[in-house]
Protein backbone atom coordinates (compact mmCIF):
# COMPACT_ATOMS: atom_id res chain seq x y z
CA UNK A 1 0.00 0.00 0.00
CA UNK A 2 1.69 2.90 -1.14
CA UNK A 3 0.90 6.36 0.12
CA UNK A 4 1.51 9.14 -1.64
CA UNK A 5 1.44 12.67 0.08
CA UNK A 6 0.65 15.51 -2.48
CA UNK A 7 2.52 18.28 -3.39
CA UNK A 8 0.32 22.02 -2.91
CA UNK A 9 -1.00 22.01 -6.36
CA UNK A 10 -0.69 17.90 -6.95
CA UNK A 11 0.80 18.44 -10.21
CA UNK A 12 3.31 16.50 -9.55
CA UNK A 13 1.68 13.66 -7.27
CA UNK A 14 -0.47 13.21 -10.23
CA UNK A 15 2.34 12.35 -12.37
CA UNK A 16 3.58 9.80 -10.40
CA UNK A 17 -0.09 8.00 -10.06
CA UNK A 18 -0.10 8.16 -13.64
CA UNK A 19 3.60 6.76 -14.01
CA UNK A 20 2.31 3.47 -11.74
CA UNK A 21 -0.41 2.82 -14.18
CA UNK A 22 1.20 3.34 -17.38
CA UNK A 23 4.02 0.76 -15.99
CA UNK A 24 0.84 -1.04 -15.39
CA UNK A 25 -0.68 -0.89 -19.13
CA UNK A 26 3.52 -1.80 -20.16
CA UNK A 27 4.00 -4.65 -17.63
CA UNK A 28 -0.11 -6.10 -18.80
CA UNK A 29 -1.45 -5.64 -15.15
CA UNK A 30 -5.15 -4.85 -14.96
CA UNK A 31 -6.00 -1.72 -13.49
CA UNK A 32 -8.77 -0.50 -11.66
CA UNK A 33 -8.70 3.51 -11.11
CA UNK A 34 -10.84 5.67 -8.91
CA UNK A 35 -11.00 9.33 -8.26
CA UNK A 36 -13.20 11.70 -7.12
CA UNK A 37 -12.09 14.05 -9.04
CA UNK A 38 -11.44 13.73 -12.49
CA UNK A 39 -12.85 10.95 -14.65
CA UNK A 40 -10.86 7.33 -14.81
CA UNK A 41 -10.73 7.96 -18.70
CA UNK A 42 -10.04 11.39 -18.52
CA UNK A 43 -7.00 10.29 -16.63
CA UNK A 44 -6.32 7.09 -18.45
CA UNK A 45 -6.15 8.94 -21.93
CA UNK A 46 -2.93 10.94 -20.52
CA UNK A 47 -0.68 8.71 -19.52
CA UNK A 48 3.06 8.40 -20.49
CA UNK A 49 4.53 7.04 -23.51
CA UNK A 50 6.90 4.17 -22.97
CA UNK A 51 10.16 4.87 -23.90
CA UNK A 52 11.16 1.38 -26.35
CA UNK A 53 14.88 0.31 -25.16
CA UNK A 54 16.92 1.78 -28.21
CA UNK A 55 15.31 4.85 -27.75
CA UNK A 56 16.10 5.20 -24.45
CA UNK A 57 19.32 5.92 -24.03
CA UNK A 58 19.28 8.22 -27.08
CA UNK A 59 16.65 10.45 -25.25
CA UNK A 60 18.72 10.45 -21.86
CA UNK A 61 21.92 11.51 -23.98
CA UNK A 62 19.13 14.81 -25.55
CA UNK A 63 18.45 15.80 -22.06
CA UNK A 64 21.94 16.19 -21.44
CA UNK A 65 21.35 15.02 -17.58
CA UNK A 66 23.62 14.40 -15.37
CA UNK A 67 22.64 11.45 -13.74
CA UNK A 68 24.17 7.63 -14.44
CA UNK A 69 21.66 5.36 -15.85
CA UNK A 70 22.48 3.44 -12.24
CA UNK A 71 22.08 6.07 -10.33
CA UNK A 72 19.16 6.83 -11.74
CA UNK A 73 18.06 2.78 -11.55
CA UNK A 74 18.93 2.72 -7.63
CA UNK A 75 17.00 6.16 -6.63
CA UNK A 76 14.02 4.82 -8.70
CA UNK A 77 13.69 1.49 -6.76
CA UNK A 78 13.24 3.48 -3.25
CA UNK A 79 10.27 5.26 -4.85
CA UNK A 80 8.82 1.68 -6.94
CA UNK A 81 9.31 -1.50 -4.88
CA UNK A 82 5.80 -2.82 -4.47
CA UNK A 83 6.55 -5.78 -1.90
CA UNK A 84 3.07 -7.06 -2.69
CA UNK A 85 3.96 -8.44 -6.08
CA UNK A 86 5.97 -11.48 -5.74
CA UNK A 87 7.08 -11.01 -9.05
CA UNK A 88 8.98 -8.61 -8.43
CA UNK A 89 11.30 -9.51 -6.28
CA UNK A 90 14.54 -7.03 -7.60
CA UNK A 91 17.54 -7.66 -5.07
CA UNK A 92 19.24 -4.27 -4.72
CA UNK A 93 22.73 -5.41 -5.86
CA UNK A 94 21.54 -6.28 -8.95
CA UNK A 95 21.52 -4.43 -11.79
CA UNK A 96 19.28 -5.63 -13.74
CA UNK A 97 16.93 -3.20 -14.97
CA UNK A 98 13.47 -2.67 -13.30
CA UNK A 99 10.48 -0.75 -14.65
CA UNK A 100 10.13 0.77 -17.69
CA UNK A 101 10.79 4.39 -18.91
CA UNK A 102 8.48 6.91 -20.08
CA UNK A 103 8.54 9.92 -21.98
CA UNK A 104 6.05 12.58 -20.35
CA UNK A 105 5.93 14.53 -24.16
CA UNK A 106 3.80 12.04 -25.64
CA UNK A 107 0.73 10.08 -24.26
CA UNK A 108 0.84 6.51 -24.64
CA UNK A 109 -1.23 5.38 -27.70
CA UNK A 110 -4.57 4.25 -27.46
CA UNK A 111 -3.72 1.00 -28.69
CA UNK A 112 -1.35 0.32 -25.57
CA UNK A 113 -3.85 1.57 -23.34
CA UNK A 114 -6.44 -1.02 -24.35
CA UNK A 115 -4.30 -3.58 -24.18
CA UNK A 116 -5.07 -4.67 -20.76
CA UNK A 117 -8.39 -4.66 -18.72
CA UNK A 118 -9.07 -1.50 -17.22
CA UNK A 119 -11.76 -0.82 -14.50
CA UNK A 120 -12.81 3.02 -13.49
CA UNK A 121 -14.54 4.05 -10.47
CA UNK A 122 -15.90 7.88 -10.70
CA UNK A 123 -17.52 8.53 -7.55
CA UNK A 124 -20.07 10.74 -9.28
CA UNK A 125 -21.37 8.38 -11.39
CA UNK A 126 -21.56 5.33 -8.85
CA UNK A 127 -25.08 4.46 -8.39
CA UNK A 128 -26.21 5.20 -4.81
CA UNK A 129 -27.39 2.51 -3.42
CA UNK A 130 -26.67 1.17 0.09
CA UNK A 131 -23.20 -1.12 0.29
CA UNK A 132 -23.67 -4.75 0.67
CA UNK A 133 -21.15 -4.57 3.01
CA UNK A 134 -21.92 -3.90 6.69
CA UNK A 135 -21.33 -0.35 7.08
CA UNK A 136 -19.20 0.25 9.58
CA UNK A 137 -19.93 3.42 10.16
CA UNK A 138 -18.00 4.48 7.54
CA UNK A 139 -18.20 7.13 4.56
CA UNK A 140 -20.61 6.27 2.17
CA UNK A 141 -18.34 7.10 -0.81
CA UNK A 142 -15.32 5.32 0.87
CA UNK A 143 -17.43 1.75 1.82
CA UNK A 144 -18.78 1.79 -1.98
CA UNK A 145 -15.26 2.54 -3.29
CA UNK A 146 -14.70 -0.80 -1.36
CA UNK A 147 -16.59 -2.63 -1.88
CA UNK A 148 -15.99 -2.33 -6.05
CA UNK A 149 -12.92 -3.19 -5.34
CA UNK A 150 -13.62 -6.06 -3.22
CA UNK A 151 -15.84 -7.22 -6.50
CA UNK A 152 -13.22 -6.83 -9.14
CA UNK A 153 -10.65 -8.28 -6.73
CA UNK A 154 -13.17 -11.36 -6.05
CA UNK A 155 -14.20 -11.69 -10.28
CA UNK A 156 -11.31 -11.24 -11.78
CA UNK A 157 -9.92 -14.15 -9.57
CA UNK A 158 -6.72 -11.74 -8.03
CA UNK A 159 -7.33 -13.36 -4.54
CA UNK A 160 -6.77 -17.20 -6.35
CA UNK A 161 -10.56 -18.00 -5.43
CA UNK A 162 -10.93 -19.01 -9.15
CA UNK A 163 -8.76 -21.91 -9.51
CA UNK A 164 -9.81 -22.49 -13.56
CA UNK A 165 -7.79 -19.46 -14.00
CA UNK A 166 -4.45 -20.86 -15.19
CA UNK A 167 -2.61 -17.47 -15.68
CA UNK A 168 -2.88 -15.41 -12.68
CA UNK A 169 -2.22 -11.55 -12.99
CA UNK A 170 -1.69 -8.47 -10.95
CA UNK A 171 -3.95 -5.76 -10.49
CA UNK A 172 -3.03 -2.45 -10.30
CA UNK A 173 -5.10 0.09 -8.23
CA UNK A 174 -4.88 3.85 -7.99
CA UNK A 175 -6.87 5.88 -5.89
CA UNK A 176 -6.34 9.68 -6.98
CA UNK A 177 -7.32 12.41 -3.98
CA UNK A 178 -9.09 10.31 -1.26
CA UNK A 179 -9.66 12.26 1.67
CA UNK A 180 -10.39 15.06 0.08
CA UNK A 181 -13.49 16.96 0.19
CA UNK A 182 -14.72 15.55 -3.18
CA UNK A 183 -15.18 11.80 -1.51
CA UNK A 184 -17.27 13.38 1.24
CA UNK A 185 -14.86 13.66 3.91
CA UNK A 186 -14.17 16.86 5.91
CA UNK A 187 -10.67 15.12 7.05
CA UNK A 188 -9.01 17.95 5.04
CA UNK A 189 -11.62 21.11 5.96
CA UNK A 190 -12.17 20.48 9.46
CA UNK A 191 -10.34 19.41 13.10
CA UNK A 192 -11.55 17.67 14.22
CA UNK A 193 -12.75 16.31 11.79
CA UNK A 194 -16.95 14.78 11.83
CA UNK A 195 -15.47 11.03 11.64
CA UNK A 196 -12.10 10.50 12.52
CA UNK A 197 -12.13 6.89 11.68
CA UNK A 198 -13.55 6.69 7.95
CA UNK A 199 -9.96 7.24 6.47
CA UNK A 200 -8.21 4.85 8.62
CA UNK A 201 -10.75 2.10 8.83
CA UNK A 202 -11.09 2.40 5.14
CA UNK A 203 -6.78 1.89 4.86
CA UNK A 204 -7.23 -0.93 7.22
CA UNK A 205 -9.95 -2.79 4.97
CA UNK A 206 -7.61 -1.64 1.84
CA UNK A 207 -4.95 -3.40 3.09
CA UNK A 208 -6.44 -6.31 4.12
CA UNK A 209 -7.97 -6.96 0.26
CA UNK A 210 -4.09 -5.88 -1.00
CA UNK A 211 -2.67 -8.67 1.24
CA UNK A 212 -5.04 -11.26 0.55
CA UNK A 213 -4.55 -10.70 -2.99
CA UNK A 214 -2.33 -10.36 -6.04
CA UNK A 215 -2.59 -6.17 -6.21
CA UNK A 216 -0.72 -3.28 -5.35
CA UNK A 217 -2.11 0.19 -4.65
CA UNK A 218 -1.03 3.48 -4.70
CA UNK A 219 -3.06 6.77 -3.20
CA UNK A 220 -2.50 9.87 -3.51
CA UNK A 221 -4.05 12.35 -0.35
CA UNK A 222 -3.73 15.86 0.02
CA UNK A 223 -1.80 15.97 3.30
CA UNK A 224 -1.05 19.04 3.28
CA UNK A 225 -4.48 20.16 4.00
CA UNK A 226 -4.74 17.71 6.59
CA UNK A 227 -4.93 19.20 9.98
CA UNK A 228 -5.25 16.83 11.80
CA UNK A 229 -1.88 14.93 12.09
CA UNK A 230 -2.89 12.00 14.63
CA UNK A 231 -4.67 11.27 11.73
CA UNK A 232 -1.65 11.43 9.70
CA UNK A 233 0.34 9.43 11.92
CA UNK A 234 -2.46 6.88 11.89
CA UNK A 235 -2.04 6.98 8.44
CA UNK A 236 1.42 5.87 8.26
CA UNK A 237 1.42 3.01 10.11
CA UNK A 238 -1.16 1.84 8.39
CA UNK A 239 0.46 1.77 5.14
CA UNK A 240 3.85 0.24 3.58
CA UNK A 241 5.29 3.02 1.97
CA UNK A 242 5.03 6.38 2.51
CA UNK A 243 6.12 8.87 -0.18
CA UNK A 244 5.68 13.09 0.13
CA UNK A 245 6.33 15.08 -2.44
CA UNK A 246 7.01 18.96 -1.67
CA UNK A 247 7.79 21.21 -4.59
CA UNK A 248 9.21 24.06 -4.41
CA UNK A 249 6.70 26.18 -6.26
CA UNK A 250 5.55 29.52 -4.41
CA UNK A 251 8.38 28.61 -1.47
CA UNK A 252 11.51 30.16 -0.58
CA UNK A 253 13.07 27.01 -1.84
CA UNK A 254 12.46 28.58 -5.06
CA UNK A 255 15.59 30.49 -4.82
CA UNK A 256 17.56 28.59 -2.87
CA UNK A 257 20.89 27.79 -4.71
CA UNK A 258 20.86 24.46 -3.64
CA UNK A 259 17.74 23.34 -5.51
CA UNK A 260 18.48 25.37 -8.47
CA UNK A 261 18.39 22.70 -10.68
CA UNK A 262 15.14 20.54 -9.25
CA UNK A 263 11.31 21.14 -8.59
CA UNK A 264 11.08 19.68 -5.51
CA UNK A 265 11.93 17.10 -2.63
CA UNK A 266 11.01 13.78 -2.15
CA UNK A 267 10.26 12.68 1.44
CA UNK A 268 10.28 9.10 1.82
CA UNK A 269 8.50 8.60 5.36
CA UNK A 270 8.20 4.83 5.43
CA UNK A 271 9.76 1.76 3.48
CA UNK A 272 7.96 -1.57 3.88
CA UNK A 273 9.46 -4.35 5.85
CA UNK A 274 7.80 -7.45 4.74
CA UNK A 275 8.16 -11.13 4.56
CA UNK A 276 11.44 -10.02 6.65
CA UNK A 277 13.24 -8.96 9.54
CA UNK A 278 15.46 -6.47 7.23
CA UNK A 279 13.81 -3.92 4.72
CA UNK A 280 15.92 -2.19 1.93
CA UNK A 281 17.13 1.10 3.00
CA UNK A 282 19.20 3.01 1.12
CA UNK A 283 22.37 5.06 1.64
CA UNK A 284 20.86 8.07 -0.26
CA UNK A 285 17.85 9.87 2.14
CA UNK A 286 18.04 13.50 -0.02
CA UNK A 287 16.06 12.95 -2.89
CA UNK A 288 14.79 15.68 -5.30
CA UNK A 289 13.04 15.40 -8.46
CA UNK A 290 13.08 17.61 -11.53
CA UNK A 291 10.76 18.06 -14.33
CA UNK A 292 12.02 18.45 -17.45
CA UNK A 293 10.54 18.01 -21.16
CA UNK A 294 10.61 14.30 -21.47
CA UNK A 295 11.85 13.11 -18.11
CA UNK A 296 10.77 12.89 -14.47
CA UNK A 297 14.10 12.14 -12.40
CA UNK A 298 14.30 11.45 -8.89
CA UNK A 299 17.97 11.90 -8.26
CA UNK B 1 5.63 -16.07 34.48
CA UNK B 2 2.85 -14.01 34.97
CA UNK B 3 4.49 -10.59 33.69
CA UNK B 4 3.80 -7.61 31.41
CA UNK B 5 6.08 -6.85 28.67
CA UNK B 6 5.67 -3.66 26.82
CA UNK B 7 7.14 -3.25 23.01
CA UNK B 8 7.44 0.23 22.39
CA UNK B 9 9.06 1.72 18.92
CA UNK B 10 9.85 5.72 18.47
CA UNK B 11 10.84 6.70 14.66
CA UNK B 12 11.52 3.13 14.02
CA UNK B 13 9.93 -0.43 13.41
CA UNK B 14 10.03 -2.45 16.31
CA UNK B 15 8.42 -5.47 14.77
CA UNK B 16 11.70 -7.18 15.14
CA UNK B 17 10.91 -7.44 18.79
CA UNK B 18 7.56 -9.33 18.24
CA UNK B 19 9.14 -11.84 15.72
CA UNK B 20 11.73 -12.06 18.29
CA UNK B 21 9.30 -13.02 20.89
CA UNK B 22 6.98 -14.93 19.32
CA UNK B 23 9.54 -17.54 18.08
CA UNK B 24 11.11 -17.72 21.74
CA UNK B 25 7.60 -18.51 23.12
CA UNK B 26 7.14 -20.67 20.58
CA UNK B 27 10.43 -22.88 21.06
CA UNK B 28 10.19 -22.54 24.79
CA UNK B 29 6.53 -24.82 24.06
CA UNK B 30 4.28 -22.39 25.54
CA UNK B 31 0.78 -22.30 23.96
CA UNK B 32 0.37 -18.49 22.23
CA UNK B 33 -2.04 -16.57 21.15
CA UNK B 34 -1.29 -14.33 18.61
CA UNK B 35 -3.51 -11.00 17.71
CA UNK B 36 -2.00 -10.15 14.69
CA UNK B 37 -3.57 -6.66 13.69
CA UNK B 38 -1.74 -5.21 10.86
CA UNK B 39 0.41 -8.22 8.58
CA UNK B 40 -0.95 -11.47 7.55
CA UNK B 41 -0.01 -14.79 8.26
CA UNK B 42 2.25 -15.95 5.63
CA UNK B 43 4.30 -12.51 6.45
CA UNK B 44 5.03 -13.70 10.26
CA UNK B 45 5.51 -17.37 9.22
CA UNK B 46 7.97 -16.33 6.50
CA UNK B 47 10.62 -14.52 9.13
CA UNK B 48 9.97 -17.03 11.69
CA UNK B 49 10.74 -19.92 9.46
CA UNK B 50 14.75 -17.32 9.40
CA UNK B 51 14.22 -17.41 12.95
CA UNK B 52 13.88 -21.67 13.08
CA UNK B 53 10.47 -21.65 14.02
CA UNK B 54 7.49 -23.63 11.68
CA UNK B 55 4.25 -21.37 12.61
CA UNK B 56 1.97 -23.56 10.34
CA UNK B 57 3.12 -26.69 11.91
CA UNK B 58 2.62 -25.12 15.64
CA UNK B 59 -0.76 -23.93 14.29
CA UNK B 60 -1.88 -27.41 13.18
CA UNK B 61 -0.45 -28.68 16.44
CA UNK B 62 -2.22 -26.61 18.26
CA UNK B 63 0.40 -24.63 20.21
CA UNK B 64 -0.25 -21.11 18.27
CA UNK B 65 -3.71 -19.70 18.16
CA UNK B 66 -3.20 -17.01 15.39
CA UNK B 67 -6.10 -14.32 14.99
CA UNK B 68 -5.13 -12.55 11.39
CA UNK B 69 -6.76 -8.79 11.96
CA UNK B 70 -6.95 -8.27 7.98
CA UNK B 71 -8.48 -11.60 7.65
CA UNK B 72 -11.03 -11.66 10.23
CA UNK B 73 -11.89 -7.82 9.41
CA UNK B 74 -12.94 -8.97 5.52
CA UNK B 75 -15.02 -12.06 6.66
CA UNK B 76 -16.54 -9.57 8.72
CA UNK B 77 -17.68 -7.49 6.45
CA UNK B 78 -18.23 -8.84 2.93
CA UNK B 79 -18.62 -12.53 4.34
CA UNK B 80 -21.95 -13.96 4.65
CA UNK B 81 -24.48 -13.40 7.53
CA UNK B 82 -22.67 -14.56 10.89
CA UNK B 83 -23.38 -17.91 12.39
CA UNK B 84 -25.72 -17.54 15.53
CA UNK B 85 -22.88 -18.79 18.56
CA UNK B 86 -19.75 -17.99 16.77
CA UNK B 87 -19.47 -14.10 17.07
CA UNK B 88 -16.42 -13.02 15.12
CA UNK B 89 -13.46 -12.25 17.86
CA UNK B 90 -13.60 -8.60 15.30
CA UNK B 91 -17.02 -7.92 16.69
CA UNK B 92 -15.81 -4.75 18.45
CA UNK B 93 -15.57 -3.50 15.23
CA UNK B 94 -19.49 -2.39 15.90
CA UNK B 95 -18.87 -2.28 19.88
CA UNK B 96 -16.49 -2.65 22.30
CA UNK B 97 -13.56 -4.81 22.69
CA UNK B 98 -15.37 -7.91 24.85
CA UNK B 99 -15.42 -10.08 21.71
CA UNK B 100 -11.91 -9.67 21.60
CA UNK B 101 -11.18 -10.92 24.97
CA UNK B 102 -13.45 -13.62 25.13
CA UNK B 103 -11.44 -14.52 21.74
CA UNK B 104 -7.98 -14.84 23.63
CA UNK B 105 -9.29 -15.68 26.97
CA UNK B 106 -10.11 -19.27 24.96
CA UNK B 107 -7.92 -19.65 23.16
CA UNK B 108 -5.35 -19.66 25.89
CA UNK B 109 -7.51 -21.66 28.62
CA UNK B 110 -5.64 -24.79 29.08
CA UNK B 111 -7.67 -27.91 28.07
CA UNK B 112 -7.15 -31.10 29.22
CA UNK B 113 -5.41 -32.52 26.19
CA UNK B 114 -2.70 -29.44 26.31
CA UNK B 115 0.59 -30.14 27.37
CA UNK B 116 2.10 -26.74 27.13
CA UNK B 117 3.85 -24.65 29.53
CA UNK B 118 2.41 -21.37 30.43
CA UNK B 119 -0.11 -19.12 28.07
CA UNK B 120 1.12 -15.78 25.66
CA UNK B 121 -0.91 -13.64 24.88
CA UNK B 122 0.85 -11.67 22.25
CA UNK B 123 -0.25 -8.59 19.78
CA UNK B 124 1.08 -6.38 17.47
CA UNK B 125 -0.18 -3.92 17.32
CA UNK B 126 -2.46 -1.92 20.29
CA UNK B 127 -2.01 1.31 18.24
CA UNK B 128 -3.98 0.35 15.37
CA UNK B 129 -7.48 -0.46 17.53
CA UNK B 130 -7.44 3.33 17.91
CA UNK B 131 -7.28 3.61 14.42
CA UNK B 132 -10.50 1.11 13.82
CA UNK B 133 -12.45 3.23 16.51
CA UNK B 134 -12.36 1.70 19.65
CA UNK B 135 -11.77 4.28 22.47
CA UNK B 136 -8.66 4.47 24.86
CA UNK B 137 -10.54 3.59 27.75
CA UNK B 138 -12.27 0.49 25.68
CA UNK B 139 -8.39 -0.33 24.36
CA UNK B 140 -7.14 -0.05 28.45
CA UNK B 141 -9.96 -2.16 29.77
CA UNK B 142 -9.06 -5.04 27.29
CA UNK B 143 -5.55 -5.01 28.63
CA UNK B 144 -6.37 -4.97 31.73
CA UNK B 145 -8.93 -7.77 31.15
CA UNK B 146 -6.05 -9.53 29.84
CA UNK B 147 -3.78 -8.94 32.40
CA UNK B 148 -6.08 -10.70 35.36
CA UNK B 149 -6.72 -13.22 32.88
CA UNK B 150 -3.72 -14.35 31.71
CA UNK B 151 -1.36 -12.99 34.24
CA UNK B 152 -2.86 -13.36 37.09
CA UNK B 153 -5.38 -16.56 36.77
CA UNK B 154 -3.22 -18.38 33.99
CA UNK B 155 0.17 -17.23 35.13
CA UNK B 156 1.49 -16.38 32.19
CA UNK B 157 2.49 -13.38 29.97
CA UNK B 158 1.26 -10.92 28.02
CA UNK B 159 3.43 -8.94 25.37
CA UNK B 160 2.33 -6.21 23.35
CA UNK B 161 3.44 -3.69 20.77
CA UNK B 162 2.58 0.10 20.53
CA UNK B 163 4.02 3.04 18.68
CA UNK B 164 5.14 6.24 20.46
CA UNK B 165 6.17 9.13 19.80
CA UNK B 166 7.53 12.32 22.19
CA UNK B 167 5.86 14.95 19.46
CA UNK B 168 3.01 12.70 18.66
CA UNK B 169 -0.11 14.42 18.32
CA UNK B 170 -1.76 11.95 18.98
CA UNK B 171 -3.68 12.10 21.88
CA UNK B 172 -5.54 9.17 22.16
CA UNK B 173 -2.27 6.95 21.36
CA UNK B 174 -0.32 8.57 23.76
CA UNK B 175 -2.69 8.33 26.80
CA UNK B 176 -2.72 4.39 25.84
CA UNK B 177 0.76 4.23 25.53
CA UNK B 178 1.67 6.50 28.72
CA UNK B 179 -0.74 4.35 30.75
CA UNK B 180 0.50 0.51 29.89
CA UNK B 181 4.36 2.25 30.65
CA UNK B 182 3.31 2.59 34.10
CA UNK B 183 1.55 -1.18 34.82
CA UNK B 184 4.39 -2.91 33.11
CA UNK B 185 7.04 -5.25 34.37
CA UNK B 186 9.47 -4.88 31.44
CA UNK B 187 9.55 -2.31 28.51
CA UNK B 188 11.51 -2.36 25.60
CA UNK B 189 11.46 0.70 24.42
CA UNK B 190 13.33 0.59 20.38
CA UNK B 191 14.05 3.91 19.12
CA UNK B 192 15.59 5.24 15.83
CA UNK B 193 18.55 7.22 16.19
CA UNK B 194 18.36 10.79 16.92
CA UNK B 195 21.21 11.80 14.76
CA UNK B 196 19.16 10.07 11.88
CA UNK B 197 19.43 7.01 9.64
CA UNK B 198 22.81 5.06 9.78
CA UNK B 199 24.23 1.50 8.29
CA UNK B 200 25.37 0.10 10.57
CA UNK B 201 23.61 0.77 13.59
CA UNK B 202 19.64 0.50 13.08
CA UNK B 203 18.55 1.89 16.50
CA UNK B 204 19.17 1.94 19.96
CA UNK B 205 17.04 -0.09 22.43
CA UNK B 206 16.10 1.03 25.91
CA UNK B 207 15.21 -1.94 28.32
CA UNK B 208 13.73 -0.90 31.57
CA UNK B 209 13.03 -3.71 34.56
CA UNK B 210 10.08 -2.13 36.28
CA UNK B 211 11.36 -3.08 40.09
CA UNK B 212 9.33 -0.27 41.07
CA UNK B 213 6.34 -1.88 40.38
CA UNK B 214 6.93 -4.52 42.50
CA UNK B 215 8.67 -2.90 45.39
CA UNK B 216 8.24 0.27 46.26
CA UNK B 217 11.78 1.39 47.46
CA UNK B 218 13.02 -0.14 44.08
CA UNK B 219 14.62 1.46 41.32
CA UNK B 220 13.90 0.70 37.85
CA UNK B 221 16.67 -1.04 35.89
CA UNK B 222 17.37 0.62 32.70
CA UNK B 223 19.60 -0.40 30.01
CA UNK B 224 20.82 0.66 26.92
CA UNK B 225 21.85 -0.83 23.73
CA UNK B 226 22.38 -0.45 20.03
CA UNK B 227 21.52 -3.30 17.51
CA UNK B 228 21.80 -3.95 14.10
CA UNK B 229 18.80 -6.17 12.22
CA UNK B 230 20.27 -8.17 9.67
CA UNK B 231 18.66 -11.16 7.46
CA UNK B 232 18.26 -13.58 10.38
CA UNK B 233 19.23 -12.47 13.54
CA UNK B 234 19.65 -8.83 15.66
CA UNK B 235 22.71 -8.04 17.02
CA UNK B 236 22.99 -5.85 20.07
CA UNK B 237 26.32 -3.75 21.28
CA UNK B 238 27.24 -1.05 23.49
CA UNK B 239 26.87 2.39 22.41
CA UNK B 240 29.57 3.65 20.28
CA UNK B 241 30.41 0.15 19.74
CA UNK B 242 29.30 -1.60 16.58
CA UNK B 243 31.40 -3.38 14.44
CA UNK B 244 32.00 -1.07 11.79
CA UNK B 245 33.85 1.45 14.43
CA UNK B 246 35.70 -1.40 16.37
Amino acid sequence: LVFTEEDKFGLYSNLLFKYFLAEGIVCGHDLFVASAKEHPDKILKELPAPLLDDTYGKELGDEAAAVKSEDFQDSMKIAWRYQNLPKMEASPTTSTKFGHYYDISKKMSPELCQSVKRHSFYLHEELSFEPKMKAWNMNSGYSRLLQSIQRIISQGGFDGSDPQKKQRNVLRIGIQSLGSVLWGDDVCCSDPPADPHSLTKFLYVLRGLLRKSLSACIITVPAHLIQNKAIMERVTNLSDMVVGLESFIGSERETNPLYKDFHGLVHVHQIPRLNSLICDVSDTKDLAFKLKRKLFTIE
Amino acid sequence: QGKFTLLRDTRTDGSFLVHHFLSFYLRAGCKVCFVALLQSFSHYSIVAQKLGVNLAAAKEQGQLVFLEGLKSCLDLLFGEEEQPGQPSPLQFLSRDLRALFDFVQVSLTPCARDSWKGPVLLVDDLSVLLSLGAAPVAVLDFIHYCRVSVCCQLQGNVVVLVHSSEDSEDEENELVVNSLCHHSDLILWAEGLATGFCKDVHGQIKIIKRLSLRQAAEQDLVQIYQYKIQDRNVTFFARGLSAAVL
